[in-house]
């Protein structure tokens, strides 16, 4: 709302008649957000693991500048490799979660299913994986092996092998227990180009079931809180999925991306501002188990920010959304899929949620972790 | 969810907002001050003003606990955090908030044993974990948290721990709200009442507004429809010609406050002479201190801190923003030098600090964005 002290002031600023003073410094703001990111910080700090605004920064003013290539430059879940024998999909992941046995799963099929995510996303079929294991001294040994054998049975339940590893432990103190990290290489025998940058105006946002369970349920399963619910996470592959939807629309998939750290809302704000778009979301239609609404108002977080495992967006054309969403429906990790939204033309970069309040505000993406309000 | 949803739901909003079209005087401008930043929260998270006919506008006002502490204190804070034999505990909110040398997260990234705490009672579990180390408890807020922090010092006492002390900032509403209204840059209709305060405060300490400034008052609570409601009783109020304190949010604040908490606060704590509030200076009797039989679980006591005052940023113009006298976008540095990822002032960090709000949530041109979200 622009209040008429502000257009008086508007008056007052010669040559910029057609834009109210609010507008002009929107404007600014938009232009100062297109500059190139930089890193400001003197230390790593954990709002640069989180997800939000400080990763992509740190991804962008440090890795992508020493590292840039063609390939790695669209920062999609994995690259996309040609080679003489095909088409390839190659992508990695480090978990570091605490603890790290929570109601749903443990670090391990997290390790696994993150992976074969990302490839599936890729529009990939997940085949072989590498996994690499950071030890902490004194790590109980039955516990790496409940880890290994979630491993292995998220690795069976994906179809995929673990055909190569590494294993290094360091001192007590200079680990969180146990780290891992894992590697992927899938194969890209579709036709389709997936991509952050190919969602266009009229295209539909469709998510495949509810949101932050596993956010939720780690944040509870730390204990920290002294609040209980009956939620479990929802870590799962998520290949079959993607199959069964790229086989029902192939053409009309612009993208795939799974909910992982950031949320909901960190995907919608990589689209934005990739295919230079607006994402106009509607907060009634955002599938949120009341548990997890309750835990988040409790603490005052946004659904939206909080992460999945086993959750995925999809923008599809608006004339295949029905058919989009019938295919996820069809398989049980699907069936609780909606339609959350719809890619506009202006303004673009911008997310916007029509809230179930019926009023209207942006969605941006998170600076660091959602951090709790004091009252 | 329920006793969640009946508060913001939109037909009861839109038939609000009729009747409170129906009060506006034609030619008449509205300006009321939402003392609270949790307020300034939810009209920003759920996009109120989309309900308020253009000429009633709503001022955010200094209720912002982050925002009101001065850079001096975040200091002198940061330098109990660094001494090797500390643990800093903390609310979330006040992790980015910057002091004249870095935030809380970067001394925390520097080495300091800083941690994120949910309740004071929760520093209370750190002490006991680490007979070894002195753990120091951040306190901050306004009422509304002042009772949990003097219960915690209570229960320290009561447990003869001896290695746990609170850096107490609380701070008191009244004053500042007399602030605002004895400053010559503002002129307001009436006040959004701070709900959570007045759960302990009650609604009698406000009644020298409508009687020596002629300004109604509503508390009000913290749902979008209990909102809407309080500015529809102050509307209503000026169109019957009344001026009173009233109380939309007797569910849960009743009229004389919680004598039970205000003794508590009493027992551990007294006023200030005199504060330092960021933006707005020094304001008499507008904070508490721990009283002298607490001393052993006064941090400011047992340590010795920096204790000096530093000016804010040049640029910074919290002051003017905690006012009300600036809307967060007339700030000069506002979305360009000041963001969330690189906050100059204040308002900047907490998710209750108005420029934050508006940043996050707000940022964007009503006309374009009603064109984008209209289906």
């Amino acid at each position: 709302m622009t209040a008429n002290w502000a257009e008086e002031a508007v008056r007052a600023h010669a040559g910029a008649e057609h834009l109210t003073r609010e507008e002009q410094v929107l404007e600014r703001i938009a232009k100062a957000r297109a500059r190139k990111p930089r890193i400001r910080e003197e230390r790593i700090t954990l709002s640069h693991g989180a997800g939000g605004k400080a990763t992509h920064t740190l991804i962008e003013a440090v890795f992508l500048e020493a590292f840039r290539n063609p390939l790695l430059e669209p920062l999609e879940d994995g690259a996309s490799l040609v080679t003489e024998a095909g088409r390839l999909a190659f992508t990695t992941d480090s978990f570091v979660v605490s603890p790290l046995f929570f109601p749903g799963g443990d670090i391990g099929d997290l390790a696994v299913n993150g992976t074969v995510n990302d490839l599936a996303m890729c529009g990939a079929r997940p085949l072989y994986l590498s996994c690499g294991f950071i030890l902490e001294e004194g790590f109980p040994v039955a516990s790496l092996q409940r880890i290994v054998a979630s491993m292995a049975a998220a690795a069976a339940r994906a179809g995929v092998q673990i055909v190569t590893g590494d294993t290094k432990v360091v001192e007590r103190g200079k680990a969180d227990g146990c780290y891992i990290t894992t590697a992927g290489v899938g194969l890209l025998d579709r036709a389709c180009t997936l991509s952050a940058s190919a969602a266009r105006p009229g295209d539909v946002v469709l998510v495949s079931g509810p949101i932050g369970d596993h956010g939720i349920t780690v944040m509870l399963a730390r204990g920290e809180l002294d609040i209980s619910a009956d939620i479990v996470s929802d870590t799962a592959p998520l290949h079959e999925l993607t199959a069964a939807l790229l086989d029902a629309v192939p053409e009309d998939v612009r993208l795939l991306r799974d909910a992982t750290r950031g949320g909901v809302a960190t995907i919608c704000n990589e689209v934005a501002v990739a295919s230079q778009v607006a994402v106009v979301l509607d907060e009634s239609a955002v599938p949120v188990r009341p548990e997890v609404n309750g835990a988040s108002e409790l603490l005052g977080i946004d659904p939206l920010y909080v992460a999945c495992e086993g959750r995925l967006v999809a923008v599809v054309s608006a004339e295949c959304a029905d058919d989009a969403l019938a295919a996820l429906r069809s398989l049980p990790i699907g069936s609780g899929a909606a339609r959350i939204g719809t890619v506009r033309d202006d303004p673009p970069g911008l997310v916007l949620l029509r809230t179930s309040f019926g009023g209207t505000r942006i969605v941006d993406l998170l600076v660091g972790d959602p951090l709790p309000r004091i009252c | 969810m329920r006793f969640v949803d009946e508060f913001r739901d939109a037909g009861t909003a839109r038939a609000l907002a009729t009747r409170i079209a129906a009060l506006c005087e034609p030619g008449r401008r509205y300006k009321f001050m939402e003392v609270c930043g949790g307020h300034t929260h939810t009209i920003y998270k759920h996009g109120l003003e989309d309900y308020l006919p253009e000429t009633v506008s709503l001022v955010h006002g200094p209720g912002c606990p982050v925002c009101v502490i001065p850079m001096g204190r975040v200091d002198d804070a940061i330098a109990i955090a660094e001494r090797d034999d500390v643990i800093l505990t903390t609310f979330g909110d006040m992790l980015r908030v910057p002091g004249g040398r870095g935030s809380f997260f970067d001394s925390k990234a520097a080495g300091a044993d800083i941690r994120m705490v949910y309740s004071p009672l929760d520093a209370l579990k750190v002490a006991r974990k680490n007979p070894d180390k002195r753990v120091v408890f951040m306190a901050i807020g306004f009422e509304t948290t002042a009772p949990s922090t003097a219960m915690t010092v209570l229960r320290a006492a009561a447990e003869g721990l001896d290695n746990f002390s609170i850096f107490c900032n609380h701070v008191t509403i009244i004053p500042a709200i007399k602030a605002i209204l004895d400053s010559p840059d503002l002129r307001l209709d009436g006040f959004i009442g701070p709900g959570h305060v007045s759960t302990i405060i009650g609604c009698r300490p406000y009644e020298f507004i409508a009687r020596e400034y002629g300004k109604p008052l509503v508390c009000a609570g913290f749902e979008p429809l209990d909102i809407l409601q309080s500015v529809y009783q102050l509307l209503l109020q000026l169109h019957e010609g009344r001026c009173e304190i009233e109380n939309q949010y007797a569910r849960v604040v009743p009229w004389d406050g919680n004598l039970k908490a205000l003794q508590v606060i009493g027992e551990v704590m007294e006023l200030r002479p005199h504060f330092e509030w960021r933006g707005l200076g020094f304001i008499a009797q507008s904070a508490l201190r721990v009283r002298e039989r607490y001393a052993s679980f006064d941090a400011e006591r047992i340590f010795s801190v920096p204790g000096v005052r530093v000016a804010d940023p040049k640029a910074c113009q919290c002051g003017e923003v905690l006012k009300g006298v600036l809307r967060p976008w007339e700030c000069k540095v506002f979305g360009t030098a000041c963001t969330p990822e690189t906050p100059i002032g204040t308002c900047m960090v907490s998710s209750e600090g108005a420029c934050a709000a508006y940043y996050n949530f707000g940022r964007f041109s009503r006309e374009r964005v009603k064109e984008a979200t209209q289906a």
